[in-house]
């Protein structure tokens, strides 16, 4: 289907006034999804960046309904905002949920699994930042490998974090879930036509969006777009569909050899020997299932 | 277009007269921005097209496309730069503030 663009999306701004930090790609990742899914969206935000820059007494910087989850229960309060809704008569909304890469694929994985199994009608959009960037840069289990974190430290015997990214959508595919995507800031036209998307299926839908840190990743404030499309145009960040129990791939490799340039042009990375690049680069490769020039 | 503003009539909240749930009114906005701003976004109107890419990547939304051209909104701009470096026609500029 052809999405939303910046011209058909609502001017209108949701999501505004917010204190993160210049330059957050998750603060967009949220302003672009309550663009397009518009007023009536309800949004449940667990402890996190979002959260902690969103609701500021006496700021409220959402200017749609919103609502502070427990860290674990992103998916679980959504289950029930969307059944009182219901109760409710109403019809004519969005029950949506935007959890960071800890509180997704961490600590609200049992409660985001529960909600699947029930296919209850809401739209999970986990802001992967690749770390628990709120609390100032704990490992999560999607950070990726290599990356030093305060809890992964780099240091003369191990370089940053020793363990692979945690692969989320095949987690949740593995439900058997209706909709599910991974998607990446430096992409917004592919981001809105999966939100898009999302909002018409009946059922669980699962959205991935890679949103990176200019605080936690140590690169220029106005980095961040241009990180997020490097990281899709290297391999390192795949755009794709799980639906009717099929997988689909939306984007191929275009930069293969973009990888250096990528990790080196943010701190987390700055410790790593080309032994290191070497593994970054093996483990990508098996990923696609192909060896990369 | 609705971009919320600096919320003029904030309740003197104090212990006795909080709010008595956790409920509070959507959109309110206490205070501004734009202290954070080392750098700001200028845009030359002349050479801006109208095409919307600032518009779509400001991770605040401050920048309006009200007029087809792009203006910022300074109150909540936080000078990160992505404007300026995703303009297709190189008409952002970050000058520094003084």
């Amino acid at each position: 289907m052809s999405g939303p663009n910046a011209r058909t999306i609502t001017g209108d701004e949701y999501f505004y006034g917010h204190k993160a930090c210049a330059g957050c790609g998750g603060a967009l990742a949220v302003r672009i999804a309550l663009k397009v899914l518009g007023k009536n969206a309800v949004a449940v935000l667990p402890a996190g960046c979002m959260s902690a820059v969103g609701f500021n007494f006496p700021n409220l910087c959402f200017a749609n309904n919103a609502i502070i989850s427990t860290f674990a229960g992103t998916a679980s309060m959504m289950t029930g905002i969307e059944a009182g809704l219901k109760a409710r008569g109403l019809s004519d909304y969005t029950v949506v949920g935007f959890a960071g890469d800890g509180g997704t694929a961490d600590i609200g994985l049992q409660a985001l699994s529960g909600c699947i199994d029930r296919n209850d009608d809401v739209i999970y959009i986990c802001y992967d930042n690749e770390a628990y960037m709120n609390t100032g840069t704990q490992k999560s289990s999607l950070t990726p490998f290599g990356a030093s974190t305060t809890t992964t430290p780099a240091g003369s015997v191990v370089r940053g974090n020793i363990r692979e990214k945690k692969n989320l959508l095949e987690i949740v595919a593995a439900h058997g879930i209706p909709y599910a995507a991974t998607a990446s800031i430096g992409y917004l036209d592919d981001y809105m036509m999966k939100v898009k998307k999302a909002s018409l299926i009946k059922g669980t839908k699962f959205i991935h969006v890679l949103a990176p840190c200019p605080t936690g990743w140590g690169a220029q404030t106005d980095m961040t777009v241009e990180l997020a499309k490097k990281a899709v145009d290297t391999g390192l960040w795949r755009l794709a569909e799980y639906e009717n129990g099929e997988f689909r791939l939306n984007r191929d490799i275009t930069d293969p050899d973009g990888i250096r340039g990528y990790l080196r042009s943010q701190k987390r990375f700055a410790h790593l020997t080309d032994e290191d690049i070497s593994h970054i680069v093996e483990s990508r490769d098996a990923r696609w299932g192909r060896s990369l020039p | 277009m609705m971009r919320p503003e600096l919320t003029s009539d904030i309740p003197e909240w104090n212990a006795g007269n909080l709010p008595p749930d956790t409920c509070c009114r959507a959109g309110i906005l206490a205070d501004l921005n734009a202290g954070w701003r080392t750098v700001r976004p200028v845009v030359d109107a002349e050479r801006c097209k109208g095409c919307y890419k600032c518009y779509l990547h400001c991770p605040d939304g401050t920048i309006g496309m009200d007029s087809g051209k792009a203006s910022v909104d300074y109150n909540f701009c936080k000078g990160c730069g992505i404007c300026a470096r995703i303009c297709p026609f190189d008409c952002i500029t970050m000058e520094a503030e003084e």
